[in-house]
């Protein structure tokens, strides 16, 4: 028996109160008509008019979302290939230090990544921009959609596709009609972790970056270096705002997409 | 052949943009800084043929290495990180536990929506989480308006460019995930344990210590991994929050690049911050492998 007791409503009360506050400041004061950011001065949208005026982050913002798109589109991919490998492939030489890629750099820390990405960049004469960020993003990326997806993989029941191969289908036509509709939750988690993951990256990006390449992290962090600025808090509202919406339509898709799994299940059984 | 394909494309690429770059550092890590493009020597050169390949290893020394244990910055970087995320996942251990505790007796039905409130910060940009607090705790920050304006000080604090802030930026930005695996220890802990003890004369605070914390346990080591092994190579809090009076390797490592362009050390700093990041690692991978048999 579990029951709600007052040091439990008090600690969830302090805890979210906690991890919600900073970011509510944060949006209150994004519309603070003043330019000192810590002396209310009345309501205004000014900011973000601002905002909108501002090349400089309209162009990084740009930049950010290309990478983005791209990076978490190929490293799903190939995260997904990965993932394939790890849970299906058997045994092959070279099996431990395969596995071995794919989870150091989950704990990898970001600024060695970005260092050792930038040292070999150099090294081959890749000039940095875009595409390097992206080369950069897609390779740490590509680990974390392929641990998302393999842990829906070991759950997956192998006979499904061994009755499809039975049934007539080439192995690549059971992968697409079968494999792959029942891991596509984990494949499109997988590849929103990752876009996210991208969207978010400073620290890799700065050193993989060059200079005709600036990302909104980069932009943001050069800006308040300097201290807490009304045109970043209006902005960091605006990222806030998209990735609530995002996370609350998804969870609303996936519960209702589970509901109406359990309805055509209901529906077999009594067929 | 299709297996070899899917086999060898990941392979490939984690080959080329992950282990070679990975041993890129450690060569440069042994080689001598040089005022030329690229900014250290020896650089491999196969035109020579093997005269140039041995040259090549001959120049290599650990010369960085002793310099790192020279120098006071860097050992005391090292140490300092180890004490600032050792200190910080405690502090996160302290507020996390709690919040975990009261998901898992929370009602059914508002379980779903407590999970995404927890989960919401964590797709938030980090740089922006950290961002929201040098606002609140700024010598004229938020929480020093609301403290004079209470009367409870005379004077401003001082947080904002201190270790405190960095305590507070990491608890706050790490939390998530140290509350998601104590919350999922706690689910699946079978309450009428609980009942048992009380019916047996336990008081709720003993039934507590003897039964939810040691069946909580993997799920609060491994959220102390999660915090842990992440925060030793922080960058971003240390900068924003911690002053340049916060000694953290990481921040060392980017400026040691970045501002001194000195490559070889910058290179012995990331190879010796990646040796101390293994034991954890090794700890945290023994637990998860415990928890799995527990399981499986």
């Amino acid at each position: 028996m579990r029951r709600l007791t007052g040091f439990n409503v008090i600690s969830l009360t302090l805890g979210f109160a906690f991890l919600y506050l900073p970011m509510i400041i944060l949006i209150t004061y994004s519309f603070n008509s003043s330019k000192l950011v810590t002396v209310w001065a009345g309501f205004s949208t000014k900011w973000y008019g601002e905002l909108l005026q501002n090349e400089a982050f309209l162009d990084a913002a740009w930049v950010t979302v290309q990478v983005a798109v791209v990076s978490s589109t190929i490293a799903t991919v190939l995260g997904t290939m990965a993932a394939l490998v790890l849970v299906r492939a058997g045994r092959f030489p070279g099996r431990t230090l395969f596995s071995g890629m794919i989870y150091a750099p989950l704990v990898m820390p970001e600024v060695i990544t970005g260092l050792s990405l930038l040292l070999l960049f150099i090294g081959i004469g890749l000039d940095r921009g875009i595409f390097t960020i992206i080369l950069a993003h897609t390779t740490f990326s590509m680990c974390f959609v392929s641990v998302v997806v393999s842990s829906r993989l070991m759950t997956f029941d192998e006979s499904l596709e061994e009755a499809a191969l039975d049934l007539g289908c080439s192995s690549f036509q059971a992968f697409r009609l079968v494999t792959l509709p029942i891991i596509a939750p984990a494949v499109i988690s997988g590849w929103l972790l990752a876009f996210t993951l991208s969207l978010d990256d400073l620290v890799i990006a700065s050193f993989t970056a060059g200079p005709s390449s600036t990302t909104l992290p980069i932009k943001i962090w050069s800006s308040i270096r300097l201290g807490v600025s009304p045109e970043i808090n209006a902005l960091s509202t605006i990222m806030i705002a998209i990735v609530a919406v995002g996370v609350i339509t998804a969870s609303l898709i996936t519960k209702r997409a589970s509901l109406r799994q359990q309805a055509d299940e209901r529906a077999a059984v009594r067929a | 052949m299709r297996r070899f394909v899917l086999i060898a494309l990941p392979y490939a690429w984690l080959l080329a943009l992950f282990l070679v770059p990975f041993i890129i550092v450690l060569k440069i890590s042994l080689s001598d800084i040089k005022l030329a493009i690229p900014p250290y020597t020896p650089t491999l050169d196969f035109t020579e043929g093997w005269t140039g390949i041995k040259a090549f290893f001959s120049a290599l020394d650990f010369e960085n290495f002793t310099f790192l244990t020279t120098d006071d910055l860097y050992w005391k970087a090292y140490v300092s990180s180890l004490k600032i995320a050792f200190i910080a996942t405690a502090l996160t251990l302290f507020v996390g536990y709690p919040i975990a505790y009261g998901m898992a007796n929370a009602p059914d039905h508002w379980r779903p929506t407590l999970m995404m409130l927890v989960i919401l910060p964590f797709w938030t940009s980090f740089l922006i989480r950290v961002y929201s607090w040098m606002g609140i705790l700024s010598t004229e920050g938020y929480l020093n308006q609301f403290l004079l304006g209470l009367g409870l000080m005379s004077e401003p604090l001082t947080i904002l460019n201190t270790p405190t802030a960095v305590y507070i930026g990491i608890v706050y930005t790490y939390l998530p995930f140290m509350i998601l695996p104590i919350y999922s220890a706690l689910e699946r802990m079978d309450a009428s344990l609980l009942e048992a003890a009380e019916d047996l004369g336990c008081s709720r605070l003993k039934a507590f210590w003897l039964i939810t914390v040691p069946l909580s346990k993997t799920g609060i080591i491994a959220g102390c991994f999660l915090v842990f092994i992440p925060t030793i190579g922080e960058f971003v809090i240390p900068s924003l929050l911690g002053g340049s009076r916060t000694l953290m390797i990481g921040k060392v490592l980017w400026e040691e690049f970045f501002n001194n362009r000195d490559w070889p050390v910058a290179g012995a700093v990331a190879v010796v911050l990646l040796l101390i990041l293994i034991v954890p690692i090794v700890l945290f991978q023994r637990n998860e492998q415990k928890q799995r048999e527990l399981e499986g």
